[in-house]
């Protein structure tokens, strides 16, 4: 019985301790929340950031709409989106929220013929392939523009994502945007009603059913097509060049005048260097941080933070195949991580 | 005939020996463990307490998916049910064609699988009840149920697709590979082992005296598994079935995985299709809006709705089924 007793106590101890533990951890942690593109950066970023600064940042990758919920839900510190907030979502936030870059991506499109030609694209045929007007490779637009490629007779089969996603929200986004027919009977959002095509789920879904399916065609992140050694095509942008979709091209689509708040899409940029379907992946935080029971402190340690993430974090965006910001888009960012305030007064000095 | 008459005797053998021990044990632990008994109306309290908590979880969930889809039930009505458009960007929810999609798929798949469980289950029950074979095969069985379904539908992709493409090619439909039929047969592997593991038991615990004196009759084996065993096991079997179609329902990743995931009302077999669960999967994370969120939420509600149905008509059935001897 006094065994049972000490037992007892060693088990109690130790809960009690755990919770303390995480009590105290908590005070120095950050807790994040949404888009799974920009996973792998912050996670290598919030690493480096933990080991360096003795803060710990929870990321969890669960998408952008999920992230969003939770920032209205006030139940985050920061939120991770690749899409600019709704209007409905604006609205439930009632409070300001802020949009800071941290890096960009592009969404190429991926397919699948024999002898893997360089195929050139450009938005009207993109348009019209995803929504079964082009069925066939070999259709005389898409020749016209791939004189130097061998384009065989295949019929097309569209591949999409099934899951809502912020790949298919650009890679809408950029189609509303060049083509009004799309933007009328399709329009753009993170899941869509497809006229035609097969979904699949993720990334990996749509690649392995674009690699198993001859004549396919199907849209995903660059990073996955790179690190993944797909093949994929160029597509004409604003000035009528047919860019190659690379990390440069990428952050090349900020070289252009960017409002303040940063609200902004980046498909179909005017640069001429830049690749149009391209986006930024951004942070979303309050604008004043001094809600719920947030202490003083943890809108140091967030501001900080962000700072970290959009100066020194950036040198990790390369090497890990995401395009890091342009300068003036840098220099936007630091203009709204120094709006931030804490009752009223501002948190940077 | 002999394994019926072997039980008792070896029982009667075990139990002077047996006795003596496990009373002794018996004692020890009443004794050490006195300070916590359950007295008999506690105990009672206890059990009554976990039967009512489940019906109370059950109606809890049903109540909360109902609070959380009234947005959309109150923005769509009636014709959430028989609309064919599911448009995000729109607002236009509608749900049949998930509807019919995870209907098309769960019966085919439970057509398809027992072909397999009804035979295996009398292989199990009746032809190969002991030894190593009996073993090997009911081991294999259960590891089948143990396969987290993501392998499923991974397995699906790279092996089963191909597969249904070169079929396709062969009939002149749309090589997609991806559809209704790759969907129904992963289904029915995954719900083998339910149907055939509950028809087995069902078939094993047929009265030895029914099947013997079929025999003495003169019928054979194969007539006396039809006469006998099929007629008397039967309403166990309908609910081993009827088990597995639970399952398939309800199934998410390795169907959407190989469905296709295109939100049109399926016009063949090879056609690529969708069904509720997967579009609840597929779509949550990132739905933003409140009549897009309800929306597949009342589709997790009608999804609730449809199996509670199925689920009493197929009792109504096995009670139908039920043989009095």
């Amino acid at each position: 019985m006094v065994c049972g007793f000490i037992r007892l106590c060693c088990v109690v101890g130790l809960v009690m301790a755990l919770l303390i533990g995480y009590a105290s951890a908590a005070d120095k942690e950050l807790i994040g929340a949404g888009a799974t593109f920009p996973y792998p950066l912050y996670s290598k970023m919030f690493d480096v950031y933990s080991r360096e600064y003795g803060v710990k940042v929870n990321y969890q990758a669960i998408g952008s709409g999920g992230g969003i919920r939770q920032l209205i839900n006030k139940t985050v510190d920061f939120g991770g989106s690749d899409a600019i907030m709704g209007v409905e979502d604006t609205k439930a936030a009632a409070a300001a929220v802020l949009h800071i870059p941290i890096c960009a991506g592009a969404v190429v499109l991926t397919y699948n013929l024999p002898g893997n030609p360089e195929v050139n694209f450009t938005a009207h045929i993109i348009s019209d392939i995803f929504m079964g007007k082009i069925t066939k490779w070999n259709d005389a637009r898409i020749i016209a523009i791939n004189k130097n490629a061998k384009i065989p007779d295949l019929p097309i089969t569209v591949v999409h994502r099934s899951d809502g996603s912020g790949t298919t929200f650009v890679f809408s986004d950029y189609l509303s945007k060049v083509d009004s027919d799309w933007n009328g009977k399709v329009g753009k959002g993170t899941a869509l009603n497809w006229p035609v095509g097969l979904g699949a789920k993720g990334n990996p879904g749509v690649a392995g059913l674009v690699k198993q399916t001859p004549g396919s065609i199907g849209y995903v992140e660059l990073i996955y097509a790179l690190q993944n050694k797909m093949s994929f095509g160029n597509v004409k942008n604003r000035k009528g060049l047919f860019i190659k979709p690379t990390l440069a091209s990428t952050s090349a689509a900020a070289n252009t005048r960017l409002p303040d708040d940063m609200r902004v899409s980046l498909t179909d940029s005017d640069s001429p260097q830049a690749y149009p379907i391209t986006s930024f992946t951004w942070i979303l935080a309050y604008r004043d941080q001094a809600y719920g029971n947030r202490t003083q402190d943890k809108a140091n340690d967030l501001v900080k933070l962000l700072w970290w993430m959009t100066h020194q974090g950036q040198k990790y965006a390369e090497p890990m195949e995401y395009a890091a910001l342009s300068p003036n888009a840098v220099t936007k960012a630091e203009a709204l991580i120094k709006s931030i305030t804490y009752q009223g007064k501002p948190v940077m000095r | 005939m002999e394994s019926k008459r072997s039980v008792p005797r070896s029982f009667s053998k075990a139990l002077p020996d047996g006795e003596t021990v496990s009373c002794q044990s018996c004692r020890r632990l009443a004794v050490r463990y006195s300070r916590f008994a359950l007295s008999e109306p506690a105990f009672r309290k206890t059990l009554t307490l976990s039967a009512v908590a489940v019906v109370v979880l059950l109606a809890g969930i049903f109540c909360s998916l109902l609070y959380a889809s009234f947005p959309a039930l109150q923005a769509m009505g009636f014709r959430f049910f028989i609309g064919t458009t599911w448009d995000p960007v729109t607002g236009e929810f509608g749900a049949l064609p998930f509807v019919m999609g995870t209907l098309l798929t769960s019966f085919l798949a439970l057509v398809i699988s027992t072909f397999f469980s009804l035979p295996i289950a009398i292989f199990l029950g009746e032809y190969y009840r002991y030894g190593v074979v009996s073993s090997l095969v009911k081991t294999g069985i259960e590891l089948l149920a143990g396969i987290p379904s993501v392998i499923y539908g991974f397995w699906g992709l790279f092996f089963l697709v191909p597969i249904v493409r070169a079929l396709q090619l062969q009939v002149g439909a749309p090589p997609y590979g991806v559809g209704i039929l790759t969907a129904s047969c992963i289904l029915a592997i995954m719900i083998i082992p339910y149907s055939a593991s509950l028809g087995r038991e069902m078939i094993a615990l047929v009265p030895s005296d029914l099947k013997e004196a079929a025999l003495s009759l003169g019928a054979t084996r194969f007539e006396m598994v039809r006469k006998v065993i099929l007629p008397y096991a039967r309403s166990g079997i309908f609910a081993g079935i009827l088990l597995s179609l639970g399952r398939a329902l309800g199934e998410t990743m390795a169907v959407t995985m190989v469905i296709g995931n295109a939100n049109f009302i399926p016009k063949s077999l090879f056609a690529p299709a969708n069904t509720m669960a997967s579009i609840i999967a597929n779509e949550f994370t990132e739905a933003t809006g409140t009549i897009y969120l309800a929306s597949l939420i009342e589709i997790a509600l009608l999804l609730f709705v449809v199996t509670m149905i199925i689920n009493l008509v197929g009792k109504f059935i096995v009670s139908r089924l039920r043989v009095e001897v």
